[in-house]
């Protein structure tokens, strides 16, 4: 172990460039197509698919598998995008145990489903690559739609929008379109710049204009939008992140896990971004487990993940979680923080155990001290700023009924700002979708389309 | 450990796994490294008559059809008879069965069809020291458009005059290869007889065109852009070949004909049901294409092993099956069966379903929660269930009581019947 894995505190080239390119290289590198054809073999083309049904955005998942098998990838590319025009992203990010693999049937026969999102990556990759945007626009509607967010929710709403021949534009508050695609997962999981191929790929439709660096409640109204618009989409995402609400949690180098994940994603020399060498991350999700990976990538030597309650009820998928185990990170279930301690600056991190009585999370007497010289909060987002004239849901999002219509008339919204759903990108790219469904067939009166 | 020992028309090896007439039997340095492989006999690749030998293309001589995880299921060959030198294969079947007196050591011979020609041939290999000799009327390409290999076989009279020139000119026993590319394979079989076969060996391979090159419109193999039918072998041609073997073995004209089985042989499995269906041997060839030779090893252990399962000597295996083989009519028309699906093993992938609803009787109902339970009531027994179910015995098919009552007919299950003797049948009325 080299010297600057040991370093107390926060500092930068922990490892070496080769270690870290090793680290950060592709968790799940792509089937050729051998690999693609042996899988494929192992699908039973069921009836009425378990994992089609699975999916939320219902992509024929035999159909496209079939494709493969068959020696046209392309074919079974489309078949995914007519469902899912980020298939290729949710083939890298999509918790597939819990989703379409979990319901393989061929875990119920040999305790090992169809690889289905390696093939799904398969199938996606080339189209992407090639380049040529495979779909064509309907005939111009003259019908002009605002979306805001360029986050999955978003760019799905407006690819289909733009297919049906509506001119979009895309309003995003950050430098980059994409939303956690471009700034919140890990970058293991979506290497080679792919969010930003993607996007540009998906825009390659035409129809759609990008306007990024413009937030909605700071250069834009909903208002105004509503007026200059036929219709609105939110996908807006949730932009703010919780607190601890504990003492000591304003110490220096107490920070939210999405500003380290998205520096992470942002950054040309990893080697350079300082990580401390006992990092403690707080939470249970995707994110949290994210933080707390790329921090042991980074070359953090103790990385401890705290869940206030047990691990069924973790966010992150077992798949995640054993991913990060197997990166070398503990995971603590049932302890919640109770102080941050240090002077200034975060020295250790004071927990609790936790008891559920009576459904209810109690802290205990007892609970243990980690040292720690970097904290990440991981502990859920919430949406950033007041959304005046529209009605929340009690979880604070967005209310909806439908393919996402909100209180307000000509205004939809879908992805993780709005109620309902998992907050996973494939539940945004269905939400977005069949909201622009929604709005065509109100602007047009033409009918639904949802793909199976 | 049953005794696999094998005593084919005289000839003795120690076990009934001989190489086929092929590729892996055209030379010393194959037939060598096949017997230490432990191969019981090998069906010398086909000699031809003195002169200049024949030559093969240069461009790929096999065709393909893959199964899963390119898995060979069937092969197909342009490739011709030996293009090595008379006197060169003959030099080296006399040092191998020198050194291998153990094993049984045929040479396949195909020369053009008229007496001198086989008389002469059959005079070239007298000191050898093989152990007999196989006629090739199989061959379906190359060799037939000269008028040899299945242009012989696909004529009776011919296979019957060739084998009686080979009786008369040669003490060896005689194997007939035959061709299964004909209407009934029961003819050339009872030609062979006629002329004094010891035995028959089929099938050769199947005229075939494995796939056609989708960017250059030529059948595959392609050589310089053009194709030729080839002989289709391997897995796939398994159940032609066993159907003609049960027909030669139950035929009464040919009954109690010794029969080398070939055709898809390739593990001990399909070695035992040729047998059963009355073949004394088989001989085996694209299984060593595939994998090479040390796949009888398998099909050793695994006959002995059967075998020893069933306490049969490997003679009580051979020809079990035939007296159950039958025509259409003499089945059992009051026997009653319905498909069972075990909840416990299914893992609901709802295949049974697709196939029942969409293409038979409608006798399996999907439930909530993906349940499929058969429809007695709509249940033909078919079993097509059964065929495309991906677990192994989840379906089953259970066979009605005497006396009870098949839901979908409302007759009660009867004694036995078969067509000969049904209402429906015009000629068993014409008959009373």
């Amino acid at each position: 172990m080299s010297q600057a894995t040991l370093s107390p505190g926060i500092v930068p080239g922990r490892l070496t460039p080769d270690e870290l390119a090793v680290n950060f290289a592709d968790v799940a590198p792509p089937l050729d197509r051998h690999e693609a054809h042996v899988e494929a073999d192992r699908c039973y083309f069921c009836h009425d698919a378990p994992c089609i049904t699975a999916c939320p955005t219902g992509i024929d998942i035999p159909l496209f598998i079939r494709q493969i098998a068959t020696d046209t990838p392309d074919a079974a590319g489309m078949t995914i995008f007519h469902a899912n025009i980020l298939g290729g992203m949710c083939a890298r990010v999509c918790p597939t145990e819990n989703l379409c693999e979990g319901s393989c049937v061929r875990n119920d026969a040999e305790g090992q489903p169809v690889r289905i999102g390696a093939l799904q990556r398969y199938a996606t990759d080339g189209l992407i690559a090639d380049g040529a945007h495979p779909f064509r626009r309907a005939e111009p509607t003259g019908k002009r739609i605002a979306v805001v967010g360029a986050g999955p929710a978003g760019l799905s709403c407006a690819h289909r929008l733009a297919a049906k021949g509506h001119d979009v534009t895309i309003f995003d508050a950050r430098a980059k379109p994409g939303g956690l695609n471009e700034y919140g997962i890990a970058s293991y999981k979506t290497v080679d710049g792919f969010a930003q191929a993607e996007v540009a790929w998906l825009m390659g439709i035409g129809g759609i204009t990008m306007e990024t660096g413009r937030a909605l409640g700071r250069d834009l109204t909903l208002d105004t939008l509503r007026a200059e618009y036929d219709a609105v989409f939110l996908g807006i995402g949730l932009g703010a992140v919780n607190a601890l609400r504990t003492e000591g949690e304003s110490f220096q180098n107490v920070r939210d896990a999405v500003d380290f994940i998205s520096e992470l994603r942002q950054a040309d020399d990893r080697g350079a971004l300082p990580v401390g060498r006992d990092v403690v991350v707080i939470g249970g999700g995707m994110t949290a487990v994210d933080a707390a990976v790329q921090a042991k990538l980074l070359g953090a030597e103790n990385v401890t993940m705290v869940y206030r309650r047990s691990r069924d009820q973790m966010g992150a998928s077992e798949h995640e979680q054993d991913h990060a185990t197997s990166k070398g990170v503990r995971i603590i279930h049932g302890a919640a923080p109770i102080a941050v301690l240090g002077k200034g600056k975060v020295e250790a991190v004071q927990f609790a155990y936790t008891e559920i009585r009576e459904g209810q999370l109690h802290l205990s007497e007892n609970g243990f001290q980690l040292p720690a010289d970097q904290v990440f909060k991981a502990i859920g987002q919430r949406l950033e700023a007041p959304l005046a004239d529209l009605d929340l849901a009690k979880s604070g999002k967005i209310a909806v009924t439908g393919p996402g219509r909100t209180s307000l008339d000509g205004v939809w919204a879908g992805g993780d700002c709005a109620m309902g759903g998992d907050d996973l990108t494939v539940t945004a790219v269905a939400e977005g979708r069949d909201a622009a469904e929604d709005i065509d067939a109100r602007l047009t009166g033409r009918p639904v389309e949802i793909p199976g | 450990m049953a005794d696999l020992r094998s005593e084919f028309i005289g000839i003795k090896s120690p076990n009934p796994f001989w190489l086929a007439s092929a590729p892996p039997t055209d030379k010393e340095y194959n037939v060598r490294r096949a017997f230490q492989a432990g191969w019981g006999g090998v069906v010398w690749k086909t000699l031809g008559a003195e002169g200049p030998p024949v030559v093969n293309v240069n461009g790929p001589r096999y065709g393909v059809v893959h199964g899963p995880d390119r898995r060979v299921l069937g092969l197909n060959n342009i490739e011709l008879i030996t293009d090595r030198p008379l006197e060169v294969n003959l030099r080296e079947i006399k040092q191998v069965k020198r050194d291998y007196p153990d094993r049984a050591l045929i040479i396949s011979l195909m020369v053009p069809c008229d007496e001198d020609s086989w008389r002469d041939i059959l005079k070239r290999i007298e000191d050898t020291g093989a152990d007999g000799v196989e006629l090739n009327f199989g061959c379906p390409h190359g060799m037939a458009e000269r008028g040899m290999g299945s242009a012989v076989g696909q004529v009776p009279d011919y296979i019957e005059m060739v084998t009686r020139w080979v009786k008369q000119y040669s003490r060896m026993p005689c194997i007939v290869k035959l061709t299964p590319n004909i209407t009934d394979v029961r003819k050339p079989a009872e030609a062979a007889r006629r002329g004094g076969a010891d035995a028959v060996s089929l099938i050769n391979t199947i005229n075939s065109i494995t796939s056609v090159d989708l960017d250059l419109f030529a059948p595959e193999p392609t050589i310089d852009g053009k194709g030729s039918h080839g002989g289709y072998c391997g897995p796939a041609v398994k159940p032609i070949a066993l159907n003609m073997v049960a027909e030669i073995a139950r035929n009464p004209a040919t009954a109690g004909l010794p029969i080398s089985g070939i055709g898809g042989v390739t593990t001990w499995r399909d070695a035992a049901e040729f047998m059963a269906l009355g073949a004394g041997n088989v001989q085996v060839c694209t299984a060593a294409m595939t994998y090479g030779f040390k796949v009888v090893q398998e099909m050793i252990t695994g006959l002995h092993d059967y075998l020893d399962r069933h306490d049969m000597a490997l003679s009580d295996l051979i020809g079990r099956a035939v007296p159950n083989v039958k025509d259409w009519q003499e089945l059992n028309l009051n026997y009653v069966t319905k498909a069972v699906i075990d909840q416990e093993a299914c893992i609901k992938c709802g295949r049974c379903y697709a196939a029942c609803e969409d293409t038979s009787h409608q006798a399996i109902a999907m439930k909530s929660g993906r349940v499929f339970e058969v429809v007695e009531e709509e249940c033909v027994a078919c079993n097509l269930c059964v065929d495309v179910c991906p677990v192994q015995d989840c379906i089953t098919m259970r066979e009605l009581a005497p006396g009870e009552t098949d839901l979908r007919t409302g007759i009660a299950r009867g004694d036995y019947a078969n067509w000969t003797t049904h209402p429906n049948n015009p000629a068993a009325t014409a008959a009373e």
